[in-house]
């Protein structure tokens, strides 16, 4: 059990700064999920925190005890890679043993260990065979095994599951979350794959060029996205934006982008926004509904549709400005046609045009 | 995995006219060539089953009338180099106790090297490679003259340590970027998870890198073997007038300027000394263009 905190962290790689002045404390038992773009800083981050990276300033507390410059193998860290790094020229029983036999622990008590962890990931079956005749998946598991028998107090995953396909993908998320359940330990899990976030995390950490955009639970950064990064990296169907300006008419608020006009009286603003204030409207696509005939229905002709399964992604055009949203299968939305919807605008984000930050 | 399938379809489409000929020509051509090249090798052999007697005649591409392998024990056994009449046996002997512990150092210290300066960012690693590698590139007499003199300082010039020294050091550049390109291939996420384990520099290079190095040090082998058994000039140099390799002997045997010249037996003696890396490659073709494939030339 184990809290981690970065203080101040700076971590650069010659000239190029990667991740700067960054403070982060992740609570014993958290999952906490860093997620962003390729390039943000999130696995140097991670690899900092397991020791193999070394950091230009702050730092790292493991339950309040500095191990900026402590060794790996002394941190009581488990990692798990997205490439595996199974040993292969080992056996599955030996690539899970091989850190505690260095460590030179009691026979009998190595075999117990690996028989706990092969049997709770179930490869109990696959200890004598090598990496290279195991799947992707058993492979995964071999190495989350790997991190599990070293009795690890914090478990780093470096996007473990961007090699797997789409099914094995879900299959083994679900394991990760179960083992989270089951070992209560401290989790921090690197992906730019929104849905392992969403799924997986207690709070995201989302980041971008090395520096963290919000960080908050996994419904929060989506429904209330910090920034218009944060907004338009989270989401699939992609958030719409739209570029326009408040203005206000009596005692109501107006959203107004060319013809296009919305009541936003209802939005709860952080900030007190006045009129004529330029801003950019952000619209997740199951935020615009399909009218029910109410008066407050903006009528739009669709441009095309995306069917996806469950329900269908709409494009449509509402008064010169165009709009992704979702309808269902039944609600008769066609291309060509014309088609009328309510904009929920309490679940609606607005940003600042030049800063980005929410408003 | 499953194998990948052959285009099976265009492997079996019957050939136009023109390709037919086009391939009979490149076939006649390769043909040719390898005939021309083989050629020297024909007229060595050739000559050296044949009495003396019969080279006399001139007759160099003619098959031997009097099968006699009369030169060949005679290069073995008792042909002269300089005073001693012992035959190239006694070098043969001395090449492989100069062969087998400079193969096996230069091979562990080029690992090793490449092992550090792919795994470990060491500052100024590649400032190091990089004169490493220059220093493959600086001819050899350049080197020869500071070495004598430091290995008389040392009192091992002229000895078997002073001649395997000697090939591991000029080896190490060649044998230190086959095995750091072919490291750099490796996920560093393997050295990562080795380090998370509590592995040090020497159990991750014994324990997970050499396992996975046999393919390259098959490679290695192939050319450590045949590059210090053809050695003849560091040989000469170093090795001390007890252990003068094979090649050194032949030298001694071929240019013996007295008397009749035994071609015969020179043949057999050039033939016998070419064995080793002649098997090596024929045993190893593969292998060796795989090596020079992977990472001998790319940089």
């Amino acid at each position: 059990m184990s809290s981690v905190s970065l203080e101040n962290l700076d971590i650069s790689y010659g000239n190029v700064p990667i991740v700067k002045k960054l403070d982060l404390t992740i609570r014993d038992g958290e999952f906490l999920v860093l997620l962003g773009p390729s390039g943000c800083g999130k696995s140097t981050l991670l690899s900092a925190i397991g020791g193999l990276t070394d950091v230009s300033g702050g730092r790292i507390l493991f339950n309040d005890k500095d191990v900026t410059w402590t060794d790996p193998k002394d941190r009581g860290i488990g990692m798990v890679f997205q490439s595996y790094a199974l040993y292969p020229t080992m056996s599955v029983e030996r690539n899970l043993s091989f850190g505690l036999r260095i460590a030179g622990i009691d026979r009998a008590i190595i075999e117990r260990k690996v028989k706990w962890a092969a049997e709770l990931l179930q490869i109990a079956h696959l200890l004598d065979r090598k990496p290279s005749a195991l799947s992707g998946g058993q492979r995964q598991r071999v190495a989350i095994g790997r991190a599990l028998v070293r009795d690890a107090d914090i478990f780093l995953f470096d996007e473990p599951l961007s090699n797997l396909d789409a099914k094995l993908r879900a299959e083994l998320r679900l394991e990760i979350k179960k083992l989270h359940k089951t070992l209560k330990s401290t989790m921090i899990y690197v992906t730019h794959d929104q849905i392992e976030a969403l799924t997986l995390a207690d709070r995201i950490a989302v980041m971008k060029d090395g520096i963290i955009q919000q960080l908050d639970t996994p419904l929060n950064v989506y429904n209330k996205p910090a920034n218009e990064f944060v907004g338009s990296f989270l989401g699939s169907p992609a958030m719409n934006k739209v570029e326009g300006q408040l203005a206000a008419d009596g005692d109501r608020l107006f959203f107004a982008a060319g013809d296009f006009r919305l009541d936003v009286s209802r939005y709860l603003f952080a900030q007190t926004a006045e009129s004529g204030r330029k801003v950019v409207l952000g619209l997740r696509p199951e935020h615009i509904l399909p009218a029910s005939g109410s008066a407050a229905a903006i009528e739009g002709k669709v441009s095309l549709v995306e069917p996806m399964g469950s329900s269908i992604l709409a494009w449509s055009v509402f008064d010169g400005v165009s709009l992704s949203h979702l309808v269902g299968q039944d609600d008769g939305c066609e291309a060509d046609r014309a088609f009328a919807v309510t904009i929920d605008v309490q679940k609606a984000s607005f940003f600042d045009v030049e800063t980005g930050w929410r408003l | 995995m499953m194998p990948q399938a052959k285009p099976a379809a265009a492997a079996k489409r019957p050939l136009t006219y023109q390709e037919v000929w086009g391939r009979a020509g490149i076939y006649a051509f390769l043909g040719v060539l390898a005939l021309f090249f083989l050629l020297p090798l024909y007229v060595m052999l050739v000559t050296s089953f044949k009495s003396m007697d019969e080279i006399r005649l001139g007759l160099i591409f003619s098959l031997p009338q009097q099968f006699t392998v009369d030169a060949w024990v005679k290069a073995w056994t008792s042909a002269c180099t300089g005073l001693e009449c012992t035959g190239l046996r006694v070098g043969f002997g001395n090449s492989v106790k100069i062969l087998l512990p400079s193969v096996v150092f230069s091979i562990l210290l080029g690992a090793l090297n490449g092992y550090a300066l792919s795994f470990w960012k060491v500052k100024g690693a590649n400032v190091l490679f990089a004169c490493l590698l220059l220093g493959s590139f600086i001819p050899y007499q350049v080197f020869i003259y500071p070495l004598v003199r430091v290995y008389a300082q040392t009192g091992i010039y002229g000895s078997l340590p002073g001649i395997v020294l000697t090939h591991v050091i000029f080896g190490m550049p060649v044998m230190t970027l086959l095995f750091r390109n072919y490291y750099s291939g490796l996920p560093v996420e393997l050295f990562k998870a080795a380090r998370i384990d509590g592995a040090g520099f020497w159990k991750i290079f014994i324990a997970i890198i050499l396992p996975m190095s046999v393919p390259i040090a098959i490679v290695a082998v192939i050319m450590q073997v045949t590059a210090i058994w053809n050695d003849f000039l560091l040989g000469l140099v170093f090795a001390g007038r007890e252990n003068l390799p094979m090649t050194v002997q032949l030298n001694n045997i071929v240019n013996t300027t007295t008397g009749e010249r035994a071609y015969n037996v020179n043949m057999a003696a050039t033939v016998l000394t070419s064995l080793v890396p002649l098997a090596v490659y024929l045993l190893s073709g593969r292998w060796f263009v795989r090596g020079i494939a992977s990472g001998a030339v790319k940089g």
